[in-house]
């Protein structure tokens, strides 16, 4: 696709080859074309206007000023609504703005929409929306393809050049997955490298902010923008922020990846084992070291993540309860008929199923068996990363055990969905940073992603790998 | 001491433990920055955090960490290094979260004790099982609109200090002593106000009755009750429910009760099957909470006399009994009263038990007569001390001094002012005196005779009728040494 790269936008508008506001009626054109993928939740053409306007009369250098970017409908953001997908938050108008979404605009960056996700970040196709599904823009016609989720709508929002850049959040595998389904780039921080504040709570010990782009250098100028420490999030990391973009060095030669024998599973189609290989050959062929690893408690994973993320979010999700804000059901004849009704009337199927699980879970009773047991697996699995890391500087994977699938097709199976986060739930438990990238294609010409897993912090070393796959790819 | 119920066949005992909430006096909430001045106009003092708005974070106070440590210190009580927040979950119109932010399995402090003392000189030790840090929740207005009920969340997320105790307490006055002790450790440290109308203390009682030396009986909890008065009325009505309960074959149902404070009388809540499960679990958005030994002790090194150590010092320095001295130290403004009082004048020292007894007895009634205390005493700890130096060089009686004290209440005058103005002084004139009793010896005959035959007890007789001559004014050591002498 000849998508223009943020980096290169970037130049063009320091140039003044194009003006702001040329390029973002470009992407305004483009966005109402592609209205039939159903990617935003909100656009307002009116209020991108107004947010030209305003940069037009702003004579100060910003680092992305002017660059169109789609947020994931999490974040609240002031200028529109925000709704998590989900009816409980149909008119919701926060009057605050996210730290993420705040350092974009503190850049200069224009808010093109909120884009579609599943509700509350609960899915793994965008299909779980109150405001119904996104198609993924690769889809050939008549064959409507998910576009993976939760994030899916940021996703398609950047393969369909809707945008620049999107925000996401990963909460098991909701950037990585989407961004491997619909042919981009998305980066998953280490847990604690973007401030909470201000996205809706999924999962509090795993949700993490990130970003999709075209390419990973776009991803590395981005990430930047949004990382940093925030006293507000108790969870946020002090640490300082590199200039990824300045220090990418696509030069791997005596570096070591790390190949976990776990991640090959029965099943796997053949051509992501084979995009897999390739890479490892590629990297070889780089100076990197091949180094077979082992994380013994991967299989555990999916099972210990849908026992800590329903239960965290059973709770995270109490608070839409119809008394301050959002959503009250018209039938109410007590307190608890209110809570019930409200409760019932605006959450969708899938939230309300983890609110059960995370509710059972955390039972009298059943705590030890499963959330305590899962909170010493998800050690165990973490301990695994460490180790491994002192053998290797970075690990590679697929990203997702398929190609997008044809939408509804897992619809019915839940189990079948939380299937798609095998490759991405162990880094998200263990806090690490993750990349997913473009490489290669299935025999229906779809895109496949791959996987780069770093250290806690080292997001220099993953978009290092990437970018070196990225180009190898090119 | 019996703190028996007598019952029908046997004697039960009562078995009580308390839990305390006290709000930790700090300017912000637990969580948020947030005000937590009482009183302000309905949801003036909520943060975005305190309303539970989508993707808000709770961030700790450290000030009321420090607070709680204080606590703890001043409750003999171990410190720990490591504690966790936990959410307990529960759905409630002014709990916005849907879960209250607590400390569940690893309280910022443990086991400590307090002593409480008796008229009779003795003490008790009351074991304390631990303290946690807690966010409060808001309110719920019931009583608006006929059909609507209104949350006011100011005070939703001000912090709380939970004190458990064990069950050490064996009746009523006990649970009184012990609240007021806990109350006045907070308030000498300046970690709660100890304002229990305004709620800033309250406590939930758990009791049960058994015969003694049997083992505890099933308790029942009596909830939220804000004043010394109620929990003695909820403890006394609660323990005959359940002792008329049982010794009519019935059984005590785990119930969590509400004590009704315009009846006097306790009724059930919710039982053993009803009640919540919280589904604790540690908050995922807080990090555990870690305090070093150094920080520790930077915290104990502030913490200023607390009222054992008062009470044992006023013993020493100034030779009081242990109950006069647990008096004076109960309530910091008392003890602070006190040193003002008796540091006014030094030759005062020397007269403790008299400052003792004129604050506690006589400016106290007075207080109490007028709906006032101690902080806003008409009579200042100078002026009285004034007062107690005239009483204790013979300058006016005690008799006189306690006319005087009633005036310089009303008319905020000082001692000396009055006694000058009134002439009040005590009259100290061997021969005035004499002359005094001369006339009632004169008036008198056929008393003197028989005082002289043996009725000794007619001395009175002749000391009132010469005070009566006097005013009062007599000094009465002198009357009583030349009236015995004249009568020889």
């Amino acid at each position: 696709m000849s998508q223009s790269s943020l980096k290169q936008t970037l130049k063009d508008l320091d140039t003044k080859k194009i003006s702001i506001r040329e390029l973002n009626q470009d992407y305004l054109k483009r966005i109402k074309e592609k209205e039939n993928l159903n990617i935003f939740i909100h656009f307002s053409e009116e209020n991108v206007l107004k947010q030209i306007d305003n940069l037009e009369k702003d004579n100060s250098a910003k680092k992305l000023k002017g660059i169109p970017i789609a947020i994931k409908d999490l974040f609240c953001t002031k200028s529109m609504p925000t709704t998590a997908a989900s009816k409980i938050l149909e008119n919701f108008n926060p009057t605050y703005e996210s730290f993420v979404t705040q350092k974009l605009l503190d850049e200069g960056s224009i808010f093109v929409g909120k884009t579609n996700l599943d509700e509350f970040a609960m899915g793994s196709a965008t299909n779980t929306s109150f405001f119904g599904n996104t198609i993924n823009p690769l889809s050939k016609e008549n064959e409507p393809l998910a576009p993976g989720g939760s994030s899916g709508g940021s996703a398609a929002a950047v393969a369909a050049d809707l945008c620049l850049g999107a925000t996401g959040t990963d909460t098991g595998g909701s950037i990585r997955q989407p961004a491997s389904f619909c042919g981009v780039v998305g980066i998953k921080p280490t847990y604690g490298l973007c401030s909470r504040w201000g996205i809706a709570a999924f999962a509090s010990s795993l949700d993490q902010a990130g970003i999709f782009s075209h390419n990973v250098e776009d991803a590395s100028i981005l990430l930047q923008s949004i990382a940093g420490f925030d006293q507000r999030d108790s969870t946020s990391a002090k640490v300082d922020i590199p200039n990824y973009f300045e220090n990418l060095d696509d030069d791997l030669n005596g570096k070591t990846v790390g190949i976990p024998r776990e991640y090959s599973i029965d099943g796997t189609p053949m051509e992501i084992s084979q995009i897999w290989e390739d890479a490892i050959k590629f990297l070889e062929k780089k100076g990197v070291k091949i180094k077979k690893i082992s994380l013994p408690h991967t299989k555990y994973a999916l099972p210990t993540y849908y026992i800590i993320a329903p239960a965290e979010a059973s709770s995270n999700l109490a608070r839409y309860d119809g008394v301050k804000y959002g959503f009250r059901s018209d039938e109410i004849n007590s307190l608890d008929e209110m809570y019930e009704n409200t409760r019932a009337q605006g959450f969708g199927r899938e939230v309300k199923r983890r609110i059960l699980i995370g509710t059972y879970v955390l039972s009298a009773g059943y705590y030890d068996a499963y959330y305590l047991k899962a909170q010493k697996v998800r050690k165990l699995i973490a301990d695994d990363f460490n180790k491994a890391f002192k053998e290797c500087d970075f690990i590679v994977t697929p990203t997702a055990p398929s190609a997008a699938f044809p939408l509804n097709e897992k619809q019915s199976d839940p189990i079948k969905m939380y299937l798609n986060d095998v490759f991405t739930v162990p880094a998200s438990l263990a806090g690490l940073p993750g990349i997913s990238i473009p490489f290669g294609k299935d025999k229906n010409n779809l895109p496949l992603g791959i996987q780069i897993l770093g250290k806690h912090f080292d997001e220099q070393q993953v978009f290092n790998t990437a970018l070196s796959l990225e180009r190898s790819y090119e | 001491m019996n703190n028996l119920i007598k019952g029908e066949n046997h004697d039960w005992e009562m078995v009580i433990g308390l839990e305390i909430h006290a709000q930790v006096k700090s300017n912000s909430k637990l969580f948020s920055s947030s005000s937590t001045k009482f009183g302000s106009s309905p949801n003036s003092q909520v943060s975005l955090v305190d309303a539970a708005m989508p993707g808000m974070l709770p961030v700790i106070n450290k000030y009321c960490v420090e607070q709680a440590v204080k606590t703890g210190v001043g409750l003999n009580a171990k410190i720990n290094n490591y504690s966790v927040f936990d959410r307990k979950n529960y759905f409630y119109a002014d709990l916005p979260q849907g879960y209250q932010i607590s400390q569940y399995k690893y309280p910022i402090v443990g086991e400590g004790k307090v002593t409480i003392d008796f008229k009779d000189g003795t003490s008790k030790d009351i074991r304390i099982v631990r303290l946690h840090l807690e966010q409060d929740a808001g309110k719920s207005l019931h009583d608006q609109n006929p059909s609507k009920t209104y949350v006011d969340l100011n005070r939703s997320g001000v912090a709380l200090m939970e004190i458990v105790s064990e069950p050490d307490i064996r009746t009523p006055d006990e649970a009184g002593m012990y609240i007021s002790k806990i109350r006045s450790i907070l308030m000498y440290l300046n970690t709660c106000d100890g304002n229990m109308q305004e709620g800033s203390l309250r406590a939930d009682v758990n009791i049960s009755v058994r015969k003694p030396g049997e083992e505890y009986g099933t308790r029942c909890e009596i909830k939220n009750l804000n004043s010394i008065k109620f929990i003695k009325q909820a403890i006394n009505y609660e323990a005959k429910r359940q002792i008329e309960i049982l010794e009519s074959g019935g059984s005590i149902e785990q119930n969590t009760m509400l004590f009704n404070t315009s009846t006097g009388k306790t009724r059930p809540m919710r039982n053993k099957e009803e009640a919540h499960d919280y589904r604790y679990f540690p908050d995922p958005d807080l990090l555990p909470l870690e305090i070093s030994e150094e920080e520790i002790g930077k915290i104990k090194s502030s913490i200023p006399e607390l009222p054992d150590q008062l009470k044992n010092r006023f013993i020493e320095t100034y030779k009081l009994s242990n109950y006069d001295a647990s008096v004076l130290t109960a309530e910091k403004q008392t003890s602070d009263y006190f040193n003002e009082t008796i540091n006014s004048d030094s030759e005062l020292k020397n007269h403790a038990k008299i400052v003792v007894n004129w604050i506690t007895s006589e400016l106290f009634s007075l207080l109490n007569k007028n709906n006032l205390d101690l902080n806003n005493s008409p009579v200042s700890p100078e002026n009285l001390g004034q007062l107690i130096k005239l009483i204790s060089t013979n300058e006016i009686s005690g008799k006189i001094a306690k006319d005087v004290l009633e005036d310089m209440f009303s008319s905020g005058k000082t001692a000396r002012q009055i006694v000058d103005e009134k002439g009040l002084q005590q009259v100290t004139d061997q021969d005035e005196i004499a002359k005094v009793i001369d006339e009632v010896i004169a008036e008198n005959p056929k008393m003197v005779e028989q005082y002289l035959a043996g009725k000794d007890k007619l001395l009175g007789f002749f000391v009132g009728q010469a005070m009566k001559l006097t005013k009062g004014k007599a000094n009465p050591k002198m009357l009583n040494d030349i009236l015995k002498s004249k009568l020889k």
